[in-house]
This record gives C-alpha cells, sequence and structure tokens, in this order.
C-alpha cells in the first residue's frame, strides 16, 4: 500500500527540529532510517500529517566515547555502528546482538535510535538498553533530559518520550560485558522478530545481569550472583519465566515462550561463566 | 528547511545509474514509484511494500537499502544505482549476473534484481565472505520459486571469481 497524505519537513539542525516538533506535537513523526515509520506509513497504521526528516542531519551522525560512556547519535544507522572499530571492546554485547536486528538490508538504513523510539518488545536493541543501563538523551525546545531504560521504556511500542521531543542520542556504559557476555535468539527466521531473546553480562561487581525480549511488554531484567548454585539458577529463572506473562500469538505460545526462557537463560549463564575471568 | 505540502508534486532530481534524471513527486511518493512510474525505470520491482520481500532493494550512494521504505524527496539529489545501471549490453553482463545465469538461480525473475542490488554492495564491501554471511544477506530477500540453493552457489562462485579466483565452467561448457 502506500502512505496516506502528510507534509514533509526537512530541517537543517536541532533547533529547527525541536521548534517544528514544538508547533506540531502529536501531528507529527521524526523520520530517521524508515525501517519500522515507514512500512507503517505504508500500511497506513499510522497516518501523521507531518514528516519530520532527520536522516541527514549531520549533527547527529556522531558515536562518542566520553566519561565511560559510547554515545550514539540519532541518524546513526545500525550498520555504521557494526563498522566501529571500537564496537567489540567497548559493548561486546551490542557487537554480538546487531547482527540480529533485521536484515543487511534494512540494517544500511535503521537507525539505533530509532529501534528504541519504536520500543518493539521483541526487538534486540531495546534489550540491549535494558540489560545494559543505557540512557536515553531527549531533547525539546524547553531544554534536555536523560531518561534511564527503565523510565523510557513504558510498553508495548510505548516510551516515555513526549511528542515534542526528539532523541539525539543514546548512551551505553563503555566496556559493559566485557567480563563476559552472550546472546541468543529464536525466530523464525533469522532477521525476523523475537520470538524469545536472551542476553546475559558478567558485572565488574561479581553478579550476572539477565535480560529478556520478546515475552513481556518490554523487555526484562533480573540479576544474580555469578557463583550461584544450580537450584538458584533453576528456581529464579523458573519465577521469571512465569513473571514475564507471556502471550499467545500466531509465532509460539506463551507456554513455548516459557520453555525457551527456562532453557537459554540457563545455558548461556554458563556460556558467560566460561569466558568470564 | 526545506518543506513540501501535502499533495503539490515537486521536482525531484537523481543520479540514476550515472545519468541526471528529473521527475515529479509528491511528499508520499515512494521512491520505487518514482523509478518506475516516473522514470520509467522498471527494472526495480515492488513487492509487499513494507521492507520484508527485499524486491525493490536498490543502491542509494552505494549502499543496498529498500527503494519501498524510501521517500523520493529522500533522494533528491543523490546516486541511485538499480540493475538497469548495472551492465549496458546484454551480452556483458558482470560477474554476479553471469554467476546466477550459470546456476539457474532464478525462474520468474522477479526478486532477482534485488539480489544483484543487495549482493552488488555486499561483496564489494565483504570480498571474503563465509557461506553464513552469504545466507544472512539473502535472508532479506524472499525467492517464492524457491531458488535458493542455485543462488547460494552461484553467489559463493560470484565472490570466489571477483576475488580473482578462476571462473566456474557452466554445465553446458562442461558437457561438450
Amino acid at each position: 500500500m502506500k502512505p496516506a497524505p502528510f507534509t514533509y519537513m526537512r530541517p537543517e539542525n536541532l533547533d529547527e527540529t525541536v521548534a517544528t516538533l514544538s508547533q506540531h506535537g502529536a501531528d507529527a513523526r521524526l523520520l530517521a532510517g524508515g525501517q519500522s515509520l515507514m512500512a507503517m506509513l505504508n500500511l497506513r497504521l499510522v497516518e501523521p500529517s507531518v514528516i519530520v526528516d532527520i536522516s541527514r542531519m549531520p549533527e547527529l551522525n556522531a558515536i562518542k566515547l566520553r566519561k565511560g560512556m559510547i554515545e550514539i547519535g540519532a541518524s546513526v544507522t545500525q550498520s555504521e555502528l557494526l563498522a566501529w572499530p571500537e564496537l567489540e571492546a567497548q559493548a561486546p554485547f551490542i557487537s554480538k546482538a546487531l547482527p540480529w536486528v533485521g536484515h543487511f538490508q534494512t540494517r544500511n538504513r535503521g537507525t539505533i535510535c530509532g529501534s528504541l523510539a519504536h520500543a518493539d518488545p521483541s526487538s534486540e536493541l531495546p534489550l540491549a538498553l535494558a540489560l545494559l543501563e543505557g540512557e536515553v538523551v531527549l531533547r525539546s525546545t524547553s531544554g534536555t533530559r536523560v531518561l534511564k531504560a527503565q523510565e523510557f521504556q513504558s510498553g508495548m511500542l510505548q516510551t516515555a518520550r513526549a511528542d515534542d521531543e526528539i532523541i539525539t542520542a543514546v548512551r551505553f556504559p563503555a566496556g559493559a560485558g566485557a567480563r563476559g557476555t552472550a546472546f541468543r535468539e529464536v525466530a523464525r527466521r533469522h532477521g525476523d522478530f523475537a520470538i524469545v531473546a536472551v542476553g546475559v553480562i558478567a558485572r565488574d561487581d561479581g553478579t550476572l545481569r539477565i535480560g529478556i525480549g520478546g515475552v513481556a511488554d518490554t523487555p526484562q531484567c533480573i540479576e544474580m550472583n555469578a557463583d550461584a548454585g544450580p537450584d538458584e539458577v533453576k528456581d529464579r529463572i523458573e519465577h521469571l519465566a512465569w513473571q514475564l506473562g507471556g502471550f499467545d500469538d500466531i509465532h509460539a505460545s506463551a507456554r513455548f515462550r516459557r520453555d525457551l526462557v527456562r532453557r537459554l537463560a540457563p545455558a548461556l549463564i554458563e556460556e558467560v561463566r566460561a569466558c568470564a575471568v | 528547511m526545506r518543506g513540501v505540502t501535502s499533495e503539490d508534486p515537486v521536482p525531484v532530481t537523481i543520479e540514476l545509474n550515472g545519468r541526471r534524471r528529473s521527475g515529479r513527486a509528491t511528499a508520499r511518493t515512494l521512491l520505487t514509484d518514482f523509478l518506475r512510474s516516473e522514470l520509467g525505470a522498471t527494472g526495480t520491482h515492488v513487492g509487499c511494500e513494507h521492507g520484508v520481500c527485499g524486491a525493490c532493494t536498490v543502491r542509494i550512494d552505494g549502499v543496498a537499502q529498500r527503494g519501498c521504505l524510501t521517500l523520493a524527496i529522500q533522494a533528491d539529489g543523490r546516486k541511485v544505482d538499480t540493475v538497469e545501471g548495472l551492465s549496458d549490453r546484454k551480452d556483458a553482463l558482470t560477474v554476479l549476473q553471469q554467476a546466477l545465469h550459470r546456476n539457474h538461480a532464478l525462474q520468474c525473475g522477479y526478486c532477482t534484481p534485488g539480489i544483484l542490488m543487495s549482493f552488488s554492495d555486499f561483496l564489494a564491501r565483504n570480498p571474503n565472505p563465509g557461506e553464513q554471511e552469504i545466507r544472512e544477506v539473502l535472508g532479506g530477500h524472499i525467492c517464492r520459486c524457491t531458488g535458493y540453493a542455485g543462488l547460494m552457489k552461484a553467489l559463493m562462485e560470484a565472490a570466489a571469481e571477483m576475488r580473482g579466483e578462476p571462473p566456474q565452467k557452466s554445465d553446458s561448457e562442461l558437457a561438450t
């Protein structure tokens, strides 16, 4: 199908962008890579009256390392981050999960921040944000605010971003998961949305952080001591699997999703322990 | 700020396969429709129109991406390469095209232009891919004649030949 009519605006800089958003509010949608939004426009799942194109804005196109964080600008594509020479050392979890985001052709356009803004519970990048305890930088005409992952991701396809705000960047703690990191996903086809995605990282304080995507409305995380015995691991994961409150859909039953969590999470915990030093 | 109001067509100029081409597009005109209906470049095919099937894949400034998830106006002033630009003569197919031809890697041909545009970018950036990597990139395309086995063979061969390894002989050449 084709999109419904809209007015297209391409601001030159961030100031013009926030001014445009302030004027149009909920009637406007930001277009970065368009790998979620363009599909929704074509299917007429959304019919905004104004499209604000930020895909060519140079000031949003940077990957920076500063104050112990990796800051990724709003127009940085998934392919650009994958090609960043520091990725494996600074963000080993993202380096493992990013090849699972869509396909080569969609990663060439799709942005990191756009995927977070779309907030699909089965996407890999919202899981990375929750697991690594990243933060999202939002800007409007009234200023800048920074939200923690759990404040930002409020529900299925929902975030705490206000209508007049733009996500200018996302920040991940540099080196998180360098002590051990594992990622696994089950989908009908590589590149499709995850039925279940699991991530585990070993942290500096001797704990493990385990995150699950694809089951609850938002990615859910728990922590446990790295030396937890098999019974404790089993009990905690069992509790988590039920707590996620999965649902049946065309791709998988809630029971199948719980089973995947029960099997994948302990296996990934072992994998992280094996590589942790 | 560039602004295009709703349904008023505006001029859009792209460098299509190395030639400057202009046409008109409204704000919501998709690049695929602009190429096919406005410029007559019908080599780019339209399948699902939501980024899943890959038939519409073109290269914008050299990078393979979905034409159906791009507005024509976003391509204004940029280089767009389509299947028509790969080779200008019937008897001068590229190494990649020859490999598909040799391995019967197409039947109806609907998915082929998109696959050629994906791999002409991918193999240029990744000259030494493993089978799994090729499989992953091919996963971004849907072929409903199920020519994937032929495609996999063709793409592996094309990658090898583009690295300078000796070309494969076709079945008919081997028979004679």
